[in-house]
């Protein structure tokens, strides 16, 4: 048995029966870390003796009958946005080179509690700020599928891992796009929940509005599976939802007869590479010889989405890192005299340009003389594009388009036109403004044998209906 | 409509964010946010008269919970990733005379 290539619902079961350990697995994945991130440096950090020895625990509790979970005795990645107690949290920044939280973020206990094993910390762009990991701190990540190219971004370190194979599962966090578009660059499922559905509690905020952890996984079996095991109410998040019918496996069922799939024209127009829209629309067909309802429509307002959310997500983001000031916890420059050069010298020799950008145009849409023409017009913005959505899903049950406009750049291609790379961003970001879940589903590679990823979109509280569409879409290519 | 950023601007922005940028950083700062301005600007293209702005999705109330402590004494833990302390408190460079 190849354990490498067992999903991460595989490789419980076989637990469970005895085929393999717990330790086995992490002692494999560990091994395969070890010879690959040479190579893609999928990860920050690595915590090679305290996985082992949680493998270990977590045996024990297996064969004591008192971890009997699909996910028991798996070994997952974190994304490095993710506080875990005792472990290295850089957000793949300087600022927080050497910060070690003293708690570990909810999504993480929950993973816990259901028999993870938690092997380290993936690599992202620099507090989230990017679409290939390029921005990171500590270097950039490859995609496994070819090294040339970046793994996208932000979460592109949990996506590389998940398809190099150094990890069974990964968590990453989705913004504008962050799990979904790295997910699709790297050929694996990504899934961004409702807004509410996951704590974000320990989660370091980029865009608190927009920020939902989610899945990273093999398939749409483990997707469902993990998103089911982080899901919870947590009253020290303050957005949690109180969710009902949370049981996403349920929705594992190869059928969508009657399903009503519309297809936004305005996601296949310029600037998406033909290739990319011949595997999506090739996709829609697979769901409609299975009986979904498939047709197109005019959503409306697309172009208006990346200005709406940069514009919100850089003043949130200039508020949330304020907290960065070489007080508490991180970098402190050490040649200040006076507290406020202090604060200045830490955060300018801390943070990235990337991260420095967004600050400054964050606080310039929130300050007086400005807020209203650019912040609170955001705002109704936003108001708008929910009310489209809204319209549309009167309609449909799912929404079927691209994950993003092409395959993965080359590395080294995407940084020095800041707006070029935020247009990558048109299919994903709108959902993150009006809150809806998403998931980037496998959909076959284009000539230079790089993923195609396409996007299911849902109405809020429905990511049984992507599942089920998803799951439906794996079985009949399979 | 370009947008002009001045460097009276960068440097009143540079103040709100605590940012202490070198010359080259702030010419490139204005070149940066100007072009994203342009951009945004896209968006007075919307007549949004009447539309209330939108800040959360889910008509979301604030959670209220009763006054107990709940954690232990964590300050020790919690210094440990102080870049400066002593005595139980954060040190910082003075910050008057």
């Amino acid at each position: 048995m190849d354990i490498l290539s067992l999903t991460a619902v595989e490789l419980a079961k076989a637990i469970r029966e005895g085929k393999t350990t717990a330790v086995e697995a992490t002692q494999a994945v560990l091994d395969k870390i070890a010879a690959g991130e040479d190579t893609y440096h999928c990860y920050v950090t690595v915590e090679r003796e305290k996985a082992l020895k949680q493998a270990e625990e977590v045996q024990k509790k297996i064969e004591a009958g008192e971890l009997t979970g699909p996910l028991a005795g798996v070994p997952f990645a974190i994304k490095d946005n993710m506080c875990t107690e005792g472990t290295l949290t850089t957000c793949s920044s300087k600022i927080l080179e050497n910060f070690v939280p003293t708690f570990s973020a909810e999504a993480v206990l929950n993973l816990e509690k259901a028999g993870a094993v938690i092997l380290g910390k993936t690599n992202m762009d620099e507090f989230a700020m990017g679409s290939t990991t390029e921005t990171s701190y500590y270097g950039v990540t490859k995609n496994p599928r070819n090294p040339e190219h970046v793994p996208g971004g932000s979460s592109g370190g949990s996506a590389a891992a998940v398809a190099a194979e150094e990890c069974f599962a990964a968590l990453g966090s989705d913004t504008g796009g962050s799990i979904r578009q790295p997910a699709s660059y790297c050929g694996v499922v990504g899934m961004k929940p409702t807004y509410g559905t996951v704590s974000r509690y320990g989660l370091i905020a980029y865009g608190s509005s927009l920020d939902q952890i989610g899945p990273l996984t093999k398939d749409v079996t483990d997707c469902a599976t993990v998103l089911e095991a982080i899901t919870s109410h947590d009253p020290k998040d303050s957005t949690s939802m109180e969710r009902k019918n949370t049981d996403f496996t349920s929705a594992l069922v190869a059928d969508v007869k009657g399903m009503k799939i519309g297809i936004p024209r305005d996601y296949f127009g310029e600037g998406l590479d033909p290739e990319v829209r011949d595997a999506v629309l090739a996709a829609a067909e697979v769901l409609k010889a299975q009986g979904a309802e498939v047709e197109e429509f005019d959503l409306s307002l697309v172009d208006y989405a990346i200005p709406t959310y940069y514009t919100i997500a850089a003043a949130e983001a200039s508020s949330n890192l304020e907290r960065f000031d070489g007080v508490k916890y991180g970098y402190r420059a050490q040649d200040a005299e006076d507290l406020h050069t202090m604060y200045k010298r830490s955060r300018s020799q801390g943070f990235g340009p990337e991260v420095k950008r967004r600050i400054m145009l964050g606080s310039f849409v929130l300050s007086s003389g400005y807020y209203d023409a650019y912040y609170l017009k955001a705002l109704r913005v936003k108001a708008l594009i929910k009310k489209a959505f809204d319209e549309a899903f009167a309609k449909y049950d799912v929404i079927l388009g691209p994950v993003a406009p092409t395959t993965a750049p080359k590395l080294g291609s995407s940084l020095s036109d800041p707006i070029k790379m935020y247009l990558g961003d048109i299919y994903t970001i709108s959902i993150n403004l009006a809150g809806l879940p998403g998931i980037s589903v496998p959909c076959g590679t284009d000539s230079k044998g790089l993923p195609i990823g396409m996007q299911l979109i849902g109405d809020c509280f429905q990511e049984k209906k992507l599942i089920r569409a998803a799951y439906t879409y794996e079985q009949s290519v399979k | 409509m370009a947008n002009i950023i001045s460097d009276e601007t960068i440097d009143y922005v540079g103040i709100l964010a605590k940012l202490e940028l070198s010359d080259e950083e702030k010419e490139a700062a204005k070149k940066d946010m100007g072009r994203m301005l342009d951009y945004i600007d896209k968006l007075s293209e919307l007549d949004t008269t009447g539309v209330e702005p939108m800040s959360h999705v889910f008509p979301v109330q604030n959670v209220f919970r009763e006054d107990v402590v709940t954690n232990g004494d964590e300050s020790e833990q919690t210094l440990v990733n102080a870049p400066g302390e002593k005595d139980n408190m954060f040190v910082v460079p003075k910050t008057f005379d």
